[in-house]
C-alpha cells in the first residue's frame, strides 16, 4: 500500500479544510459526549425507521450538501471575477466545478426532494408509513454514506476532475490519473442504490396504501409528481448503476469499455450517461411541479385548475425526457438525422411544461391570493423558469446549438431552470410543510427578507452569464486574459454569488430563530391546507393518524372543512401496527462507506473483507423476526388527548 | 398482523402483498439494467481489435449444459413453490435443494469457462469486445451466486421456521427472481452465443 495517494498537496485551501472537517468532528464528539446526547443519537435517529424522521435527516444532510456545493460556486465565481486571478489554480478549478455539479444535483437537490416527499407523502395519502419503513432507513444511509464518501476525497485523495458528466477518455485513468474518477464511480454507485431502493418503495406506497377511496385521480398533485418522478427512477437508475459499473472497470481492472485503443469506444460513456442524465433532470424538476402546484392551490384558495391535463402532461415529459438524450451533445458528430430527431423531441417537452405554466396562472386567476414566502418562491418561479425554459428551446435546436454548445450560455439556461425549478421549489416545500413537522413556522419577516435576495441575486448571478456565452466565453475555463471583455459582466455575477450566499444564510438564521421565538402552532392547518397532511397534529405521532381518513373528494381536507363531507366515516380507533427501530441499516451504511473507501484506493483485501461484511449484514437483515409493535388503543387515546391540549409528545 | 385466509399464504397479509409487488417493481428496474448491459454488447461485439472474437471462443457443448441446468432449475423452484401452497414442507425442501445444486453446478461450469478463456489469452483487458462479454456474463454469474446464498438462508429459515407466512413469502420471492434470472439468460444464450457461434 501506497500512504502517498492519501495526500492532496499544496493548497492552502485545502490544509484549511482538514483543519476544518477535524475541528468539526472533534466538536461534534465533544459536544454529544457533554450534554450526553449518544444515546438519544442513536435510540431517536440513526436507528429510526419512522419515514418523518429520515425525510427530516435527508433535509438536514441536503442543506449541508448546499453549503458544501454553495462553497464551490463561491470559489468558482470569485476565481473567474477578474481576468488573469491567481486564486485557483487549473487542477483545483476543474476538482471545484465538478464536485459543485455533482453535489449540486445529487446531494443536494434529489436528496431534499426525497427528504420532502418522505416526509409529505405518508401523509398525504393517509397512511401510516411507507411501504417497507426499514428499507427506507436503508435507502437513507446509502445515501448519506455515498455523499460522505465524495467529500472526503477533497483532503484524502484528491477529487473528481472531470466535470460532473466525466466524459471519456477524459474521466480514463490514462488523463485522470488520481483517484477522483474513482471517488466518483463508488460514491455515486452507493448513493444511487439507495436512490432505486427509494424508487421502488415509494411506488409501492403510492400504489397499495392509499387512504380507502382516494383514486389515482383523487391523489394530491404531489403525490402524482412523486410517483411520476419514482417511475423514472426506477427505469433510470439501472443505466447509471450500470454505466458507473463499466467506468469501475476501466479504471481499476483495466477494461476496455471507454478506452481510445483496443475497441474501447468513448462515446458510449456519452450516451449511458444522458440516458440517465436527462431523466435525472426530471427526476428533480418534477416533484418540484407537484409542490408547486400544491402551494398555488392553497394560497389562491380554489382547487387546482386543469388536474387531468396537469397529470397527463406530467406523464407525456418523463416519457419524453427518456428521448431526449443525445441533445447534450449535438457537436459530437452523431450526423443530421439523429441531431434532427432529438431536436425535435427536446422541443416538444416544452408543449406539455408550457400546459402546466398557464394551468397556475389560471389557479392564480381570481383566486384569494395570500404572499406568504412559499407563495413568493412560487410566483417568482414561472417568469424564470420561463426564461430557462426559452432559452433551452433555442439551445435544442441542433444548428443553433453549434454556437451556444460549451459556452457560459448554456450555463446560464440550466441555472434558470433547475435553480427556480428545484431549489426554489424546495425551499418553498420547506416553508410550506416546516410548520407540519415541527409544529411551528418560520418567521414570514425573514423569511421574505431572505427571498428577496435570493431572488434578486440569483439574477444578478447568471443574467450575466448568456451574455458571457454569446460573448464566447466557453464553460470551465479557469481564466482568461483582459483583451477578452469578459471582466465586468463575470465581477458582476460574483456580486451576484455573494448575494446569493447572504440569502441563504439569511434562510438557516430563520431556522435557528424561529426555532427559538416562533410561537407554537395551535390549529394544526396553519395555511388553511386542502390535502390530507393538514388533518393531523403538528407535529404528527409517530403513527400520523389515530383515525384512518376516508377520501371522497380530490381536495379531501378543503371539503371537510368547506363543504361538509366529512373526513371520517367511524371514529373508532383500534390498535396500530408499528415497525420497530433498528440499527443495521446505519450498520449496513458504514460497512458499504468501507467498501468503497478501500475500492478507491485499490485495497483489495480490506475491501474483499467489506464486501463480506455487506453479505453478512444482509443476512443478519433477513434473518431478523422483529415484525414491530403494536400501540393499544389506550396509549393511542392518551396520545391523542395530549395532542389536544398541544403538548408535545 | 391480519391473516387473510382466503389467499395463498405467501399473499396472506398486507405486507406480504406489498412486498411481492415491491418485488416486481425492482424486477422492473433488474430489466433496464440488463437491457443496458445487452445494449453496451451489441455495440461492443464485433470491437475485439487484436484479440479473439466470439465464433473462435465459443464452445457451445458448457454452453447447452448451462443452459439445461438453469432452465430445469427454474421448473424445479416452480415445483418447491407448488409444494409450499400444499404445506409439503419436505418435499419444499427437497425441490429447493435440487434448485440450488443446480444454480451451483451453472456457476461452476460458468467459472470454468472463464478460466477457459483467460488461459487462451482472452481477458477483460483484450479488447471492447471482451470486457462487454466479461461484465454481461459476470453479472448474470453474480446474480445466481447472489441467489445461492439467499436461497441457502431461505431454507435455513424454512427448516428452523417451517412454512408460515413470512417464509412462504421469502420463498415465493425467490422464485420471482430466479425464473428472471432464466429469462436473462435465454437471452445471453440466443442473442451472444447463438449468434456469436454463427
Amino acid at each position: 500500500m501506497d500512504l502517498d495517494k492519501f495526500k492532496v498537496h499544496g493548497e492552502p485551501l485545502i490544509y484549511g479544510a482538514m483543519v476544518s472537517i477535524a475541528l468539526a468532528t472533534i466538536g461534534i464528539i465533544v459536544g454529544l459526549t457533554y450534554f450526553k446526547k449518544w444515546r438519544y443519537l442513536w435510540r431517536e435517529w440513526l436507528t429510526t425507521v419512522d419515514h418523518k424522521k429520515i425525510g427530516v435527516m435527508y433535509i438536514l444532510a441536503a442543506l449541508l450538501m448546499l453549503f458544501r456545493g454553495g462553497v464551490d460556486a463561491m470559489m468558482m465565481r470569485l476565481q473567474t471575477a477578474a481576468p488573469e486571478m491567481k486564486f485557483l489554480d487549473a487542477q483545483h478549478y476543474n476538482e471545484v466545478f465538478t464536485t459543485h455539479g455533482l453535489i449540486m444535483i445529487l446531494f443536494m437537490a434529489m436528496p431534499f426532494i426525497i427528504g420532502l416527499m418522505n416526509v409529505i407523502i405518508p401523509l398525504q395519502i393517509g397512511a401510516r408509513d411507507v411501504a417497507f419503513p426499514r428499507l427506507n432507513a436503508v435507502s437513507f444511509w446509502l445515501f448519506f454514506f455515498g455523499a460522505m464518501l465524495l467529500n472526503i476525497s477533497f483532503v484524502i485523495g484528491g477529487s473528481p476532475d472531470a466535470g460532473w458528466s466525466a466524459y471519456f477518455p477524459l474521466a480514463s485513468i490514462e488523463f485522470s490519473p488520481t483517484v477522483g474518477n474513482n471517488y466518483y464511480s463508488l460514491a455515486l454507485q452507493i448513493s444511487g442504490i439507495g436512490t432505486l431502493i427509494t424508487g421502488v418503495n415509494f411506488i409501492v406506497t403510492i400504489l397499495k396504501m392509499r387512504a380507502p377511496g382516494m383514486t389515482l385521480m383523487k391523489m394530491p398533485m404531489f403525490t402524482w409528481s412523486v410517483l411520476i418522478t419514482n417511475i423514472i427512477i426506477v427505469f433510470a437508475f439501472p443505466v447509471l448503476t450500470v454505466a458507473l459499473a463499466l467506468m469501475m472497470f476501466d479504471r481499476l481492472f483495466g477494461s476496455q469499455f471507454f478506452t481510445m485503443a483496443n475497441g474501447g469506444m468513448d462515446m458510449l460513456w456519452a450516451n449511458l450517461f444522458w440516458v440517465w442524465g436527462h431523466p435525472e433532470v426530471y427526476i428533480v424538476i418534477l416533484p418540484a411541479f407537484g409542490i408547486y402546484s400544491e402551494i398555488i392551490a392553497t394560497f389562491s384558495k380554489k382547487n387546482l385548475y386543469g388536474y387531468t391535463s396537469m397529470v397527463f402532461s406530467m406523464l407525456i415529459i418523463s416519457l419524453l425526457s427518456f428521448l431526449v438524450w443525445a441533445h447534450h451533445f449535438y457537436t459530437m458528430g452523431q450526423g443530421a438525422m439523429v441531431n434532427s430527431f432529438f431536436s425535435i423531441t427536446t422541443m416538444a417537452i416544452a408543449v406539455p411544461t408550457g400546459v402546466k405554466i398557464f394551468n397556475w396562472l389560471f389557479t392564480l386567476r381570481k383566486g384569494r391570493i395570500s404572499f406568504t414566502t412559499p407563495m413568493l418562491y412560487t410566483l417568482a418561479f414561472i417568469p424564470i423558469f420561463t426564461i430557462g425554459g426559452v432559452t433551452g428551446v433555442m439551445l435544442a435546436m441542433a444548428s443553433a446549438d453549434y454556437q451556444y454548445h460549451n459556452t457560459m450560455f448554456l450555463v446560464a439556461h440550466f441555472h434558470y431552470v433547475l435553480i427556480p425549478g428545484a431549489v426554489f421549489a424546495v425551499i418553498a416545500g420547506f416553508y410550506y410543510w416546516f410548520p407540519k413537522v415541527f409544529g411551528f413556522r418560520l418567521n414570514e419577516r425573514l423569511g421574505k427578507h431572505s427571498f428577496w435576495w435570493i431572488v434578486i441575486s440569483f439574477n444578478v448571478t447568471f443574467f450575466p452569464l448568456f451574455f458571457l456565452g454569446l460573448m464566447g466565453m466557453t464553460r470551465r475555463m479557469y481564466t482568461y486574459s483582459e483583451e477578452t471583455g469578459f471582466g465586468p459582466l463575470n465581477m458582476l455575477s460574483f456580486v451576484g454569488a455573494v448575494g446569493l450566499a447572504i440569502g441563504f444564510v439569511l434562510l438557516v438564521y430563520n431556522i435557528y430563530w424561529s426555532t427559538r421565538y416562533m410561537p407554537r402552532d395551535e390549529t394544526n392547518d396553519p395555511w388553511d391546507g386542502r390535502t390530507l397532511e393538514w388533518a393531523t397534529h403538528s407535529p404528527m405521532p409517530v403513527y400520523n393518524f389515530a383515525i384512518v381518513p376516508k377520501v371522497k373528494t380530490r381536495d379531501a381536507l378543503w371539503s371537510a372543512k368547506h363543504e361538509n363531507i366529512p373526513l371520517y366515516d367511524d371514529k373508532t380507533i383500534t390498535k396500530i401496527h408499528m415497525p420497530s427501530n433498528t440499527g443495521k441499516p446505519f450498520i449496513l451504511g458504514v460497512i458499504f462507506f468501507f467498501l468503497g473507501f478501500f475500492l478507491v484506493f485499490s485495497m483489495w483485501i480490506p475491501a474483499i473483507v467489506s464486501g463480506i461484511g455487506v453479505i453478512i449484514m444482509l443476512a443478519f437483515m433477513s434473518f431478523d423476526q422483529d415484525s414491530g409493535y403494536y400501540i393499544s388503543v389506550d396509549e393511542v387515546k392518551a396520545t391523542e388527548k395530549k395532542l389536544m391540549r398541544g403538548e408535545t409528545v | 398482523m391480519k391473516i387473510d385466509a382466503s389467499k395463498p399464504l405467501e399473499y396472506s397479509t398486507e405486507e406480504n402483498s406489498n412486498k411481492i409487488f415491491g418485488f416486481w417493481v425492482f424486477l422492473g428496474a433488474e430489466i433496464p439494467l440488463f437491457a443496458t448491459l445487452f445494449t453496451v454488447y451489441f455495440v461492443m461485439v464485433n470491437r475485439y481489435a487484436s484479440g479473439p472474437s466470439g465464433s473462435e471462443l465459443f464452445e457451445i457443448g458448457p454452453v447447452l449444459m448451462e443452459t439445461f441446468l438453469l432452465l430445469t432449475s427454474s421448473f424445479t423452484i416452480g415445483l418447491a413453490v407448488h409444494a409450499m401452497r400444499h404445506g409439503y414442507k419436505k418435499a419444499m425442501m427437497v425441490f429447493m435443494a435440487i434448485t440450488l445444486l443446480m444454480g451451483l453446478a451453472f456457476v461452476g461450469i460458468e467459472i470454468d469457462e472463464f478460466f477457459t478463456y483467460v488461459h487462451e489469452g482472452a481477458t477483460l483487458q483484450t479488447s471492447g469486445f471482451l470486457s462487454s462479454l466479461f461484465v454481461l456474463l459476470g453479472t448474470h454469474g453474480l446474480h445466481v451466486s447472489f441467489g445461492l446464498l439467499w436461497g441457502i438462508g431461505i431454507m435455513i429459515q424454512l427448516w428452523k421456521r417451517g412454512i408460515t407466512p413470512a417464509t412462504a413469502n421469502k420463498t415465493f420471492i425467490f422464485s420471482l427472481f430466479w425464473h428472471f434470472l432464466d429469462v436473462v439468460w435465454i437471452f445471453i444464450f440466443s442473442f451472444v452465443y447463438l449468434k456469436g457461434l454463427m
